[in-house]
C-alpha cells in the first residue's frame, strides 16, 4: 500500500484482535462453549460474515494464505469480496485450492477435500444459538447449556418425524461437540456433519450480529443428534456431478431453462475444476469446454 | 404409603419489600394427600405456590422435601440443577392458562414427550408410544397427537397440561387454579379426571383455588388464607362444614345454593 494513511494489518486495531484472540482460545478450551465478545461494526453489512471475517483478520498473518467459499464456491459475491478484503488490508496471498489454504473462511460449507493438521476453517454463523427457536430467552437458553438441559432439541427431532415420517432437518442440524455442548453447526447442510467429527483442522465460528465465538479444535469428537430408532443420515444424491462426474458429494441443482430441465453440480467449485483437470468428465460436461482448458 | 410427609413447610414468609406476600406458614404434606389452599384474590395463595415450587425465592422460612433416595433436602439448599431436575421429574406444575405451562408450537405429542427427552429417552418410536397412551388417558383422542395445542379447546389444553405433567410419574404436583377460565361443563369433567387420576397414582397434590367446589371435590385437607395469613386449616369437610373463623364462615356461606 501506498505512504497515504493506510490499514492497520488486517483492518482490525491490535487491541480488537487481542481481544478476539482471547474469546477464540477461550472458545478452544470449552469446545462448543459460546463465548460473547465484543463485536465490531465491519464494513459489510450485517448476514455477509462480520463474524467470520473479525476471526479471520484476528488469526491471519502475513504468511497465511487465504480461501474464502460461500457455498462451496470460490466465485460469488460474498466470496470475491471478503477475499479482495483481505488482498487490500492484509496484503496476503489467496487461493481457490482447499489443498494450499491455511485459513478457509465459509459460508455454509465444509470443503469436500479431507481438511489436514495446521488449516483453519472459520465459518461465518447467523444464528449462533442451536436452541433459539424452540426456547426465545437468551437467559433461559444459557442456562440450559450451563446445565445440560437438552432435552428440548430432541423436541424439535421429534416433531419433525411426527410430521414428515424421518428427521427433516437438512441445514444446522445441531450437534453434541464433546459430549458436553451441544452446537449449531451454522448452517451447513447436514452432509456435511461427519467431517466436522475429529477433524485435524481447527473450526472456529464468528457470529458478528449475535456477538458469539465458538470453536471445535482438532481431533474432538462431533456427534449429530438423532432417536435410536431414527438414526442420522445425511443427503444422497442419485445421480453423479454432471461436469465431473463425482459421485458422494454434495451437489448443487441448477435450473437450465423454463421447460424443466436442471443439472447437478458439485457445489464445492475447486474440487469439481481439480477433478475435471484430472479428466473427469460428467454427462453434462461440453466437450468444447473442455478442449479450452 | 409412607408415614413420613412428603414436603415440610417451616415458617415460610415473603414480603414485597414492606407488603406481605404470605407469612409464617407452617404445613406438612403426607404422600397421596391432596391440599387446597383457598382465599380470595390477592390473600398470597399463588405466591404461597410459588414459593413452595421453588418458582419465588422466599424472604424467610424452609421448605424441605423428601426426595426419592428417602433423604430430606432444604429446597433452597440444592443447587439449581438439582432443583430443575427435580422440578421435571418428580413433580409437575399445572398452570391456569395451559399456554403457559404449554409449548405451542409444538405438537401435543411432543408435548407430552418433552420430560421424557429431557431425562435421557432416545427411542421415538416408545416416546411417540407412551404420549399416546398419555394422551388416552386424559381422553383426548390418539389421533390428535400430531396437532399443535393451539387446535385445541380450552378443557383440551388443560388436560394435555395435565398429561405432559404426570408422564414421568411424579409425586407431588402444584396446581394454580387448575380449572380457572373453563366452563362449567368442562370444569366438572376435569375435576372429575384429576381426582381419578389423583387416586390411581397416589400423587401429592398442592392445589390452589378460589373455587371451594374444587377444593370440596379434590382435596383432602384445606388451608384457608388471608392477607396472607393461613387463618384457618384442616380437613375439608371440617372446615366446609363448621367453619370455625369469622372469614371461613363468610366464605362457605357465600356459595350459591342450587
Amino acid at each position: 500500500m501506498s505512504e497515504l494513511a493506510a490499514y492497520n494489518f488486517a483492518y482490525l486495531d491490535e487491541q480488537t484482535k487481542r481481544m478476539i484472540r482471547r474469546a477464540i482460545l477461550k472458545a478452544i478450551a470449552i469446545p462448543g462453549y459460546q463465548v460473547p465478545f465484543a463485536s465490531r461494526e465491519m464494513p459489510m453489512p450485517y448476514g455477509w460474515g462480520t463474524g467470520g471475517v473479525q476471526v479471520t483478520a484476528s488469526i491471519i498473518g502475513p504468511d497465511d494464505v487465504l480461501k474464502v467459499i460461500d457455498q462451496g464456491a470460490d466465485d460469488t459475491t460474498n466470496a470475491v469480496s471478503i477475499r479482495a478484503f483481505f488482498q487490500k488490508v492484509a496484503e496476503v496471498a489467496v487461493t481457490t485450492h482447499t489443498g494450499e489454504a491455511t485459513i478457509i473462511q465459509t459460508r455454509h460449507r465444509i470443503p469436500e477435500e479431507t481438511l489436514k493438521e495446521g488449516q483453519v476453517l472459520v465459518y461465518q454463523v447467523p444464528i449462533p444459538e442451536p436452541l433459539r427457536f424452540l426456547e426465545p430467552r437468551e437467559t433461559e437458553t444459557r442456562k440450559m447449556h450451563a446445565l445440560e438441559e437438552y432435552g428440548l432439541m430432541h423436541v424439535k427431532l421429534y416433531e419433525d418425524i411426527a410430521r414428515h415420517g424421518r428427521i427433516a432437518t437438512t441445514y444446522a442440524y445441531p450437534v453434541k461437540v464433546h459430549g458436553r455442548y451441544v452446537m449449531d453447526p451454522s448452517p451447513t447442510p447436514k452432509f456435511d456433519n461427519p467431517k466436522m467429527h475429529r477433524s485435524e483442522a481447527l473450526q472456529l465460528f464468528g457470529a458478528g450480529r449475535e456477538k458469539r465465538i465458538y470453536a471445535v479444535p482438532p481431533h474432538t469428537d462431533v456427534v449429530s443428534l438423532d432417536f435410536e430408532d431414527h438414526p442420522f443420515e445425511i443427503q444422497t444424491f442419485d445421480k453423479p456431478c454432471a461436469l465431473c462426474g463425482a459421485n458422494h458429494v454434495y451437489l448443487d441443482e441448477i435450473v437450465l431453462d423454463d421447460g424443466g430441465k436442471r443439472m447437478f453440480v458439485c457445489s464445492d467449485t475447486d474440487f469439481c475444476e481439480t477433478r475435471r483437470a484430472e479428466g473427469h468428465t460428467g454427462e453434462m460436461l461440453a466437450p468444447s469446454q473442455e478442449a479450452a482448458e | 404409603m409412607s408415614d413420613l410427609p412428603l414436603l415440610k413447610v417451616n415458617n415460610l414468609s415473603k414480603f414485597y419489600g414492606s407488603r406481605i406476600g404470605c407469612k409464617d406458614v407452617s404445613f406438612e404434606l403426607w404422600p397421596g394427600e391432596v391440599l387446597a389452599i383457598v382465599g380470595e384474590s390477592g390473600s398470597g395463595k399463588t405466591t404461597l405456590l410459588n414459593c413452595l415450587s421453588t418458582r419465588l425465592l422466599p424472604s424467610t422460612g424452609s421448605v424441605t422435601y423428601r426426595m426419592r433416595d428417602e433423604t430430606y433436602r432444604d429446597l433452597y439448599h440444592m443447587n439449581e440443577a438439582e432443583r430443575r431436575f427435580l422440578m421435571r421429574t418428580d413433580w409437575g406444575f399445572v398452570h391456569q392458562n395451559p399456554a403457559d405451562g404449554l409449548r405451542m408450537s409444538v405438537s401435543a405429542g411432543a408435548n407430552v414427550g418433552e420430560r421424557l427427552m429431557a431425562v435421557g429417552d432416545r427411542n421415538y418410536g416408545r416416546i411417540r408410544q407412551t404420549a399416546a397412551d398419555w394422551l388416552s388417558r386424559v381422553e383426548i383422542a390418539e389421533d390428535r397427537i400430531d396437532d399443535q395445542p393451539r387446535s385445541f379447546s380450552g378443557g383440551m389444553r388443560q388436560r394435555l397440561q395435565i398429561a405432559r405433567n404426570l408422564v414421568t410419574s411424579p409425586r407431588l404436583v402444584f396446581m394454580d387454579e387448575p380449572t380457572g377460565g373453563l366452563d362449567v361443563s368442562v370444569q366438572a369433567r376435569l375435576l372429575d379426571l384429576l381426582r381419578g387420576l389423583v387416586n390411581d397414582l397416589g400423587l401429592a397434590a398442592i392445589v390452589v383455588t378460589h373455587d371451594l367446589a374444587v377444593a370440596r371435590l379434590l382435596s383432602h385437607r384445606m388451608m384457608v388464607m388471608k392477607d396472607g395469613h393461613v387463618i384457618e386449616q384442616g380437613l375439608t369437610d371440617r372446615v366446609l362444614d363448621d367453619p370455625r373463623e369469622r372469614y371461613t364462615q363468610l366464605l362457605v356461606s357465600s356459595i350459591l345454593q342450587v
